[in-house]
């Protein structure tokens, strides 16, 4: 009822529009997804990450990946680590030779369990250069929304050729998973906030540390 | 020792907010009055506001195409509104496809009904919600708290301003009027009561209070069955709902929870997912003057195995069709809530958000409130002429919003409608002062009595005066009348200045 009492009375509110194309109405003076001028991206999306005191290391090849996994985890002091289903397994094969508790989330962790885990493993969807953002697209390499979200450091695995100059070339990588109904996360640095007399503290409810490692 | 038992007010499951109504918060002439003499109020403000601007102006300038974002920002936008009603339509479509459940709701009370009925028939008594403004718009936490549900706020500033029984007077940084102390006595005083303590050693570190913060709220998001939020962009095309955020509270509510609830005003409305581009670079560079937000979080409806698996969307209105039939008003409908409008104005900074009795403080307050409200109350008719309309809000609104243009407009329609509902007094006052002014003999007679009318007073500046003059002197204060008028001056041969000789004869202090 108050569906059609309300398109009611904005079309009544509306008699002064008399195009019915939305689009031949308001014209929009914006070509989307564009490069935008960034001579470096891969370098540029570096050091945004690290300006949001996130940590990045550098892997020359996939090959590396899993020692600078194992490495990462050691530094930051992780007991254990939680991987979606569809990481690549060779991924974690030293940090759990190293001894590090491995779970899969497969089938799903409850709250309480992901909430008792030190670190979670992902891989990535995209980044973007221009503003230090990983989005992810929580397909299988990924997993649920809220693996990445509750264990207290983050380790994101990104290769160079998903690295794009900015947000417009960004949306158009990622408007295919959202049009097949994937959630996406935009993640700039670890959770931060500046509400306590503007002095920015990092860390509040998400992963407390971003570890991000960048391959090729 | 013996203790009275006293009658108990009936107890409340979360911290009472203030009393009384935003509505029945005085012209803002009046209320200013009250903000100003806090000068911790004005430090904190000007140190939050001036910082904002810095850090806005730096990133706004490496985007060398920050024009062209805005017009197609503001392109978009109108866009929408002027076909809102197919957008919504579709934006409905597409939810009901994937999965969400659709409420359409004229008003406040409609809405708050929706909603507590969606919490009660999961039969929880409290749910974890996200900043929300369009929430606070419609009083959603004390619908909730009427019908036996605890509504959490877990934004820090939020949380500070709901376990500090107080009212948020930014919406970027609700908490600005606390400093580090008084936000460690809330936390230590109150947190106890609602869930987990404060640890007793606690500091007025920042990084310790936001520690407690994430402490206590960790235990209400892991427990969490419902969780509400509202978003900042609707996306008509796809059915996906957008929120924007920095501390990871958005993502614990949208995620852990079984059931969400979100809240959206239909001006949230956008047509495609690929004008997310625009306003996703928009937002943040405008809002806290980042190159991008910590968290952004995009959902369409129900994914399966992923997030809460019953989804719901409340479609508001609570007066946003009245602000569109107005083709100038209807502006205002643009905004995509960044506060730049509130960092930038001059008056905003010296008052705060509390004075602006609305939910919506600042520039765009004064001109979204009277029109979602109406005119009817005494701050709703001040609000348009809270402005020096010095113009730098529009200078900086990312939809490119004319504020004072608005302001402007409003003012008129205030007047107008003051106007059909009597004959002013101003009117009369200019009618008398016309029939004095007319006449040079006239004019100096009451020059003469207003000259005397000093000597009688024996000071240089009128305070506040009693009705009707206060109308013009509470908020400023008014010079006397020179003891001498410029006519008898000049009459009686001009030789010394009487202006200058009145200020340093009196008054004028050492
Ligand atoms: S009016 Fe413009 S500047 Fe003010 S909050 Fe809205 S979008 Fe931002």
């Amino acid at each position: 009822m108050s569906k059609s009492e309300i398109l009611a009375r904005i079309r009544n509110s509306l008699v002064d529009v008399t195009q019915d194309d939305p689009v031949l109405d308001v014209p929009v003076d914006w070509s989307y997804g564009q490069a935008t001028a960034v001579a470096e991206p891969v370098q540029l999306f570096i050091d945004r990450v690290i300006d949001y005191k996130a940590t990045v290391v550098r892997a020359a090849d996939w090959a590396e990946v899993p020692g600078l996994v194992a490495e990462v985890l050691a530094q930051a002091g992780a007991t254990s680590l939680v991987a979606p289903a569809g990481i690549e397994p060779a991924w974690l094969a030293q940090a759990e030779a190293a001894g590090i508790e491995l779970e899969r989330d497969d089938p799903p962790l409850s709250h309480q369990r992901l909430n008792d885990i030190s670190a979670v493993i992902t891989a990535a969807a995209v980044g973007m250069a221009e503003t230090g953002t990983i989005a992810l697209d929580h397909r299988a390499d990924q997993g649920r929304r809220e693996l990445s979200l509750v264990p207290d450091m983050h380790v994101c695995v990104i290769g160079t050729d998903q690295i794009v100059t900015d947000v417009p070339q960004a949306m158009a990588r990622l408007a295919p998973s959202l049009r097949q109904h994937q959630p996406v996360t935009w993640i700039s640095g670890p959770s931060a906030t500046s509400d306590i007399e503007l002095s920015r503290v990092e860390g509040v409810h998400g992963p407390r540390t971003l570890h991000v490692i960048v391959v090729g | 020792m013996t203790t009275i038992a006293l009658p108990h007010p009936t107890r409340r499951l979360t911290p009472a907010p203030p009393a009384g109504d935003l509505l029945d918060t005085p012209k803002f002439p009046k209320s200013v009055k009250r903000y100003l003499g806090n000068s911790q109020l004005r430090a904190n403000l000007r140190h939050a506001t001036g910082t904002i601007r810095a850090k806005r102006v730096r990133v706004v300038s490496e985007l060398p195409n920050w024009e062209q974002l805005r017009q197609a920002g503001e392109a978009i936008k109108n866009r929408t509104a002027r076909h809102l009603d197919s957008y919504l339509e579709q934006l409905e479509a597409n939810l009901v496809a994937n999965g969400a459940q659709v409420h359409w709701a004229s008003n406040a009370r409609e809405a708050n009904r929706i909603v507590v009925e969606l919490v009660k028939a999961k039969g929880v008594s409290e749910v974890v919600k996200v900043k929300s403004m369009v929430t606070q718009e419609i009083e959603l936490n004390e619908a909730l708290e009427a019908a036996g549900i605890a509504a959490w706020e877990t934004d820090l500033a939020e949380l500070i301003v709901q376990l500090g029984h107080d009212r948020p007077s930014h919406i970027l940084v609700p908490a600005i009027h606390r400093n580090r102390s008084e936000v460690r006595e809330i936390f230590l005083q109150e947190m106890k009561l609602y869930g987990r303590a404060a640890p007793k050693d606690l500091t007025d570190n920042p990084p310790d209070l936001a520690g407690a913060a994430r402490a206590h709220l960790r235990e209400k998001f892991m427990r969490a069955k419902v969780g509400i939020s509202g978003a900042n962009f609707a996306v008509a095309d796809n059915g996906t709902l957008v929120v924007v955020e920095s501390e990871g509270n958005g993502r614990m509510c949208l995620t852990l929870p079984e059931t969400l609830i979100s809240v959206v005003g239909i001006e949230k409305t956008v047509p495609t997912l690929e004008d997310l581009e625009v306003f996703l670079q928009l937002l943040p560079r405008s809002s806290t003057g980042e190159r991008m937000n910590p968290y952004t979080s995009m959902w369409t409806g129900v994914t399966p195995g992923d997030g809460p698996q019953e989804v719901h969307v409340v479609l508001v209105d609570n007066g946003r069709t009245k602000v569109l039939a107005d083709p100038i008003g209807r502006q205002a409908l643009r905004c995509i809530r960044c506060s730049a409008c509130m960092n930038i104005c001059p008056v905003y900074e010296r008052v705060g958000g509390h004075a602006y009795g609305s939910v919506y403080p600042g520039p765009i307050g004064a001109i979204l409130t009277p029109q979602l409200r109406g005119t009817a109350s005494a701050i709703d008719q001040s609000l348009p002429f809270a402005s020096s309309l010095c113009g730098a809000c529009a200078d900086v609104c990312p939809v490119r919003i004319p504020i004072p243009e608005l302001l402007v407009h409003m003012r008129h329609r205030v007047v107008d409608e003051r106007k059909r509902k009597h004959i002013g007094l101003e009117r009369a006052i200019m009618k008398v002062g016309g029939w004095i002014m007319s006449r040079g003999s006239r004019f100096g007679a009451v020059e003469e009595l207003a000259g005397r009318a000093r000597g009688i007073l024996r000071k240089d500046r009128l305070g506040p005066m009693p009705w009707p003059g206060s109308a013009w002197t509470n908020a400023r204060d008014l010079p006397l009348p020179p003891a001498q008028s410029f006519r008898a001056w000049w009459k009686s041969g001009h030789t010394d200045n009487p202006f200058t000789a009145n200020r340093s004869g009196e008054g004028a202090q050492p």
